[in-house]
């Protein structure tokens, strides 16, 4: 067909565009580091500044995957259940995905003081932070997985997700009342999200556990297609409906859960990113926008992240504010350029 | 088999259909064959839609049973169904940003490789549906740009696409006015007669179904007649349709009269 050519050209211009934001990313930041020297540390490994190497290495470019990775995954995540939920406002928070992940970091950082059996536990460091978003993550998916298989109609799992939604959010809230200031607050900072505190090795399980995410989104292919049709069409079409529900919300948990586990909630990437890429290939083909989700929620985080580094500047913005700012317009600007948001 | 020859394709026997055991329609027997149109007919909420989708497998029937080209029902699973039954239903479909193309061709599904990739034979397969229909000139349009009648169409031509021996539509005349409603009529009794596929679907359009079809289901609660519609129309078997304080069945001219 003549779109072949189109797409391709389209895949090739994004993936210039990636490379263009990971180096930007990485030349620009709190500490200025000539654009020269960056590309030099990059790939001769040449050390011109001690600091300077060690600013690159072990932290920007840990902080670029994790951008791209989380800027992926939620982009990714978002297209899947938009499609599974047939509701172009779906995305990572309405399953009630990045509210367990909220509840177990807050568990963790200001149940200890409320309950004083727990005040041995270290809590300080960022991974037992992470098992514990995950896991919050994980039993928020479990129950709404138990319920799922009780109830046909995805529509009324859209709402019980947004309810258990609700009721961690609730339970945070109490904590947050309970809770002494300084732990309110450190809850407060990991709810702003941030990139740039994963070292190599949680990198490389975060990068590991969204690869299972992908390789799941990729066998769904076929039946995420034949969703964009309605459930009895899809069955009607020989897609077994309750396993490929399954293996969707599971990629959606691991995909969503992981990144909001890593980097705390990173809100509208995964509601702006798949609109953004069906306007933009002007096709409902997940062959297609499976890969391209992928690439634009990478770049979009990207050009976040750049812009929350303030470049040449000391202060660094939380990641979750500056998504906000920039997908919300998104997300307006398609409602009125369409009038509805179709997916 | 040979293509003039007919040969059963759906054959129920006393079905009950219903929800959660409480049964709407019992006693359904039929046998269609290939090349036939049959229209379902019967008052609202006697169960016509339940029915279509008992037949397609998308829920259960409560007692008896259907078998689909001499295999039982129960023994086809969702792929094997796939290549046997394709389905037009009411209601708008879940995406409208899909292209009329990007729409038939997911009719291939059930054909296709893991991924969904067309071959030539899925191309021409598809191809053939958009001649059917006349749908030339809008495969490169979005559904939300298609008119009821032409959206209508292309869904057809999806399951016409889908290369079944059997399509199952429910209310495929509603939001239509009389003349769309009577060419997507006459399209599927073309349709029948070309390929010999057997075609079944619901209409509260009695008058016209009588006209066109090569048989008729009268759902009942109770008993279900089925046959020709001329046969039907002797047996006086429309005069118990509807409760007939209000209308009534005019047996020579085969439409409906008002009770004044």
């Amino acid at each position: 067909m003549e779109n072949t050519a189109k797409y391709r050209i389209s895949f090739v211009l994004l993936l210039i565009a990636l490379v263009i934001c990971f180096a930007l990313n990485i030349s620009l930041g709190s500490v200025s580091i000539p654009f020269k020297s960056t590309l030099n540390a990059l790939f001769s490994g040449s050390i011109e500044n001690e600091s300077w190497h060690y600013i690159i290495w072990d932290y920007r470019i840990p902080k670029a995957f994790t951008a791209i990775l989380s800027g992926g995954a939620l982009a990714l995540s978002g297209l899947l259940m938009q499609t599974l939920f047939r509701n172009p406002l779906a995305g990572p928070f309405v399953l009630g995905i990045s509210s367990g992940a909220s509840l177990g970091a807050a568990l963790l950082i200001m149940g200890a003081s409320i309950f004083s059996g727990f005040a041995t536990f270290e809590i300080a460091n960022s991974i037992s932070l992470a098992i514990g978003a995950s896991l919050g993550s994980f039993l928020v998916l479990l129950a709404v997985l138990s319920v799922a298989s009780r109830v046909k109609d995805t529509m009324a799992l859209l709402i019980i997700g947004l309810m258990f939604g609700s009721i961690t959010a609730a339970i945070v809230s109490v904590l947050s009342y309970f809770t002494t200031s300084e732990e309110l607050q450190r809850y407060v900072y990991w709810s702003f999200g941030s990139l740039g505190d994963l070292s190599w090795s949680q990198l490389s399980l975060l990068g590991g556990i969204i690869l299972i995410g992908i390789i799941l989104s990729i066998a769904s292919i076929k039946s995420l297609n034949a969703l964009l049709l309605g459930e009895s069409y899809a069955q009607s079409l020989g897609v077994q409906l309750k396993k490929s529900r399954y293996i969707i919300i599971i990629a959606t948990a691991l995909l969503a859960g992981s990144v909001t586990a890593f980097a705390g909630p990173i809100a509208f990437v995964g509601l702006a990113v798949p609109h953004l890429t069906r306007q933009i290939f002007n096709t409902t083909d997940h062959k297609i926008l499976v890969p391209a989700v992928l690439l634009y929620g990478a770049i979009l985080m990207l050009l976040c992240d750049i812009v929350a580094q303030l470049p040449s500047s000391a202060n660094v913005l939380p990641i979750n504010a500056i998504t906000s700012i920039i997908g919300a317009p998104v997300v307006i600007w398609l409602l009125t350029r369409k009038r509805r948001m179709l997916f | 088999m040979s293509s003039d020859t007919q040969h059963i394709t759906i054959s129920a026997k006393d079905l009950s259909i219903g929800y959660k055991n409480v049964s709407v329609a019992n006693a359904i027997n039929f046998d269609s064959l290939s090349g036939e149109l049959i229209g379902i007919v019967g008052i609202n909420g006697i169960g016509k839609s339940t029915l279509l989708r008992t037949l397609a497998k998308i829920q259960p029937s409560l007692s008896g049973s259907i078998s689909i080209e001499g295999k039982s029902l129960d023994t086809l699973d969702a792929s094997a169904l796939a290549s046997k039954i394709s389905v037009v239903l009411t209601g708008s479909i879940a995406s409208k940003y899909l292209t009329v193309q990007e729409l038939i061709a997911l009719g291939r599904q059930p054909y296709t490789n893991w991924i969904g990739t067309l071959t030539e034979q899925d191309k021409s397969k598809i191809t053939e549906a958009i001649q059917m229909l006349q749908l030339e000139d809008l495969v490169h349009k979005k559904c939300y740009e298609l008119s009821d009648g032409q959206l209508q169409r292309v869904m057809i031509a999806r399951a016409l696409a889908q290369d079944t021996s059997i399509i199952l539509l429910d209310e495929p005349t509603t939001h239509l006015d009389l003349y769309h409603k009577v060419q997507i009529l006459k399209l599927l009794k073309s349709i029948t007669q070309e390929t010999k596929k057997t075609i079944l679907f619901t209409s509260h359009e009695i008058e016209i179904v009588i006209q066109l079809c090569d048989k008729m289901l009268l759902l009942k609660e109770t008993d279900s007649p089925f046959g020709k519609p001329s046969e039907l129309i002797k047996e006086g078997a429309f005069n118990t349709l509807f409760p007939t304080d209000t209308v009534s069945f005019d047996a020579n001219t085969g439409t409906f009269r008002i009770q004044k």
